[in-house]
């Protein structure tokens, strides 16, 4: 039996096991929405795409399966584009499904047409722009495939009017045939030798873990590995929740992880910073040295020699220089690694590591991650402390991007992966929120929280219609101090106090805001509403905005100047 | 800074050239020149690329060169016995009085003759990238009017060759 294109279209998401589909239509992809009441397929209608394709994403990163959105052509497929970047950089595995003009109108400049392929090249995996329906099935499939496999990410798939609405014979092509796609994935075992015998000799070893422990599902590998060689653990921003940050105490309550160092970084942990700075031995696993990690490159990690396993070889050798590049899946390179050191015990390792962690306690100690708290202002850090003690480490977190971000990163505890979804690499604001919705679809029943900004949440606030009329009660932490904060902070640090452009007054009324969608609002103005509102904010079943009034000019601490290097912090 | 010359064979499938042009100038890699034409079979291509930097710059162009889904293969052919070819034509300024002239410079250099204007020659001439570089040179004081080079073709000497691996025909054929 012959299937139209559009039928052909849902079919194969059902073979891809796609449950949800984020989306928005128009014009070029009606065909496909005509067919969709057939179809078993939950489609959330989102009030703009750059939603939807966040949406997709937080969905991707809270589940690990592929997120989906299906867009018209033209704006509507350009508005996805920041959303398609974002999931690039981090590695989201996500397909895009965008309308286009039919065949014979392409290059003409048709109404609502744009090259979206040409537009998005630089920031997908892969691309593909149908020009018959008998490769519809095929290049479905590998696009699904293309996006969860090896480094995931996002993949575009643009379908012509005719293309969706042309009829053939449905097949789903059982393999892929991609002949030029093949990625690692197993560690060469020779180079994870040479690594285990590097780390063997190491008085002063860090493990350095980023975004690719959470994407091959490995923490408790890195978890095991580094409790066995007693190796402390950094994360960067993306790899937050790989490697837990509290182990149980004895009093039935969790404590600090001592082999926890904190995330690295131009906001990161003195002690972490110091710890890459006088290791001589480094396990990077799933990081790419991105610059807000490294800082001044030239002088990071002068003393490690550095073992770099990453499942894209690009990653090796770009930014900085490893002794032991091991290219492969991080799972598959930790087990090898833990096997090895099952077999060959560390030796006087209990009196080498004793030092090194004492000197890395003893920087903790130093100048540990602290505010000072008021009676008077409620304070951001404040904020997400409490928000911590209370929603705890089953909780999705979500952020915007900014100073809140980095406050989450720094005083919310992530025990577990995919806890924390995060725009790291793009630095997406507007990110959090549509996130937290596409997360808490893949979890119905449990906690999911946007902690933003007042200037990030105005980005997406949009979807709070979303929110509302799908019935996904996510909540919203609004870290409200009235500034573009992390802006501000530069300003105030490295431009004379400058402060144009970085002020936010005359932002709406939040409360109001919430209840003009039909969502509930709240707002803390001083420190003793804080817990109150956290409290009443997280038990209501549905989406809440609590509009928290924090001190105006706080800064991030630590910051390392950018183009300085990652031990010329600024500590207060 | 050395001058890297690499084979690529590429999935013949459209927007693959966009695809590799885009990531050096995205990258920021100064690509010296590109050739590009179908294999013996009709879904590969195989590109020349000749690019210029330090080892560790090759590496990464490499590597991002592989991370592109439409790339099955690269060779970094620079180290090995290659012969390599380029064509180029060129229309240069000859009276009459010069045609001998010209021609016996040409001759020099087997470039052939592919057309005749009243005032101009067109010629043709294959060599390596040193040799066309000189017919340039010696045919510049007359008056070169138009000139078109093909880039750089390479091939391994020997019995050793550049081509797909027999799982990837595989693939190639059964996808």
């Amino acid at each position: 039996m012959k299937l139209k294109g559009a039928q052909i279209f849902f079919e194969c998401l059902k073979k891809e096991g796609v449950e949800v589909v984020f989306g928005f239509p128009g014009g070029a992809v009606l065909d496909i929405y005509h067919e969709m009441a057939e179809h078993n397929i939950r489609h959330i209608l989102v009030r703009h795409e750059q939603g939807a394709a966040h949406m997709a994403d937080g969905y991707a990163r809270a589940s690990g399966r592929v997120g989906v959105c299906l867009v018209t052509s033209g704006p509507g497929a350009t508005n996805t584009v920041t959303g398609i970047a974002t999931a690039y950089m981090d590695s989201v595995p996500m397909v895009i499904f965008t309308g286009q003009v039919p065949t014979p109108l392409i290059g003409d400049d048709a109404f609502q047409e744009v090259d979206i392929i040409g537009i998005t090249r630089p920031c997908t995996k892969h691309s593909y722009l149908v020009r018959d329906v008998n490769d519809l099935a095929t290049v479905i499939k590998e696009a699904f495939f293309l996006a969860r496999t090896g480094r995931p990410g996002p993949v575009l798939v643009d379908l012509p009017k005719d293309v969706i609405q042309a009829q053939t014979d449905f097949k789903y092509p059982k393999k892929v045939g991609l002949p030029g796609y093949r990625p690692t994935m197993e560690a060469h075992s020779g180079q994870v030798v040479k690594a285990c015998q590097l780390l063997a000799k190491a008085k002063a070893p860090v493990i350095f873990a980023g975004g690719g422990i959470i994407i091959s599902e490995s923490s408790e590998e890195l978890t095991r590995l580094a409790h066995l060689i007693q190796a402390p653990v950094t994360c960067t921003l993306l790899g937050l929740g790989g490697f837990p940050a509290t182990r149980p105490a004895a009093s039935g309550a969790s404590e600090a992880e001592p082999l926890w160092l904190g995330m690295p970084g131009m906001h990161g942990t003195y002690q972490a910073n110091m710890a890459l700075s006088h290791a001589d031995a480094i396990l990077a696993v799933g990081v790419r040295f991105d610059d807000r990690v490294t800082g001044k490159v030239s002088t990071f990690a002068p003393k490690a020699k550095i073992i770099h396993v990453d499942i894209d070889p690009t990653s090796i050798s770009k930014n900085v220089e490893v002794e032991v590049p091991i290219v492969g899946d991080c799972k598959n390179a930790l087990l090898q690694i833990l096997e090895y050191f099952q077999k060959e015990p560390i030796q006087g390792m209990a009196e080498s590591r004793g030092q090194w962690l004492d000197r890395l306690a003893g920087w903790e100690k130093e100048h540990p991650l602290t505010y000072s708290n008021s009676r008077e202002l409620i304070k951001p850090q404040y904020v997400i402390e409490k928000l911590y003690e209370i929603a705890g480490r089953e909780a999705i977190i979500t952020t915007e991007v900014g100073q809140h971000q980095m406050w989450t990163a720094q005083f919310y505890k992530f025990d577990r992966p995919r806890t924390l979804l995060t725009s790291g690499g793009l630095g997406t604001m507007g990110y959090g929120f549509p996130a937290a919705i596409g997360a808490q679809v893949a979890f119905p029943d449990k906690l999911v929280i946007d902690i933003a900004g007042d200037g990030s949440i105005q980005m997406n606030v949009q979807e709070l219609c979303t929110a509302v009329c799908n019935k996904i009660p996510v909540k919203v932490v609004i870290i409200n101090n009235t500034y573009l904060g992390l802006p501000r902070q530069w300003q105030e640090l490295f431009y004379d106090k400058n402060y144009t452009g970085s002020c936010m007054e005359g932002s709406p009324d939040f409360v109001k805001l919430a209840e003009a969608y039909g969502a509930v609002g709240l707002r803390a103005e001083r420190p003793e509403d804080v817990e109150t509102v956290l409290r009443k904010g997280l038990s209501i079943n549905e989406p809440v905005f609590m509009d928290f009034m924090v001190s105006a000019e706080e800064n991030v601490y630590p910051i390392v100047p950018p183009g300085k290097s990652i031990t010329d912090m600024l500590l207060t | 800074m050395e001058k890297h010359t690499l084979a690529v064979l590429v999935e013949n499938s459209p927007g693959v050239l966009t695809r590799v042009a885009g990531l050096f100038a995205r990258r920021g890699f100064n690509i010296d020149s590109l050739a590009v034409g179908r294999t013996d079979r009709d879904d590969v291509s195989r590109m020349t690329i000749v690019v210029e930097g330090d080892k560790p710059l090759i590496e990464q162009v490499t590597k991002q060169l592989h991370k592109l889904i439409d790339v099955i293969k690269i060779s970094n052919i620079t180290d090995d016995e290659y012969v390599d070819r380029e064509l180029v034509m060129l229309k240069v300024t000859a009276d009459p009085g010069q045609r001998v002239e010209i021609m016996h410079i040409a001759g020099i250099f087997r470039a052939r003759v592919v057309d005749l204007g009243s005032k101009t020659i067109t010629f043709e001439c294959t060599g390596t990238e040193g040799k066309i570089n000189a017919f340039e040179e010696s045919l510049r004081p007359y008056g070169i009017k138009e000139l078109v080079r093909t880039g750089k073709i390479a091939m391994l000497r020997g019995s050793k060759y550049v081509a797909l691996s027999l799982a990837q025909t595989r693939e190639a054929e059964n996808g």
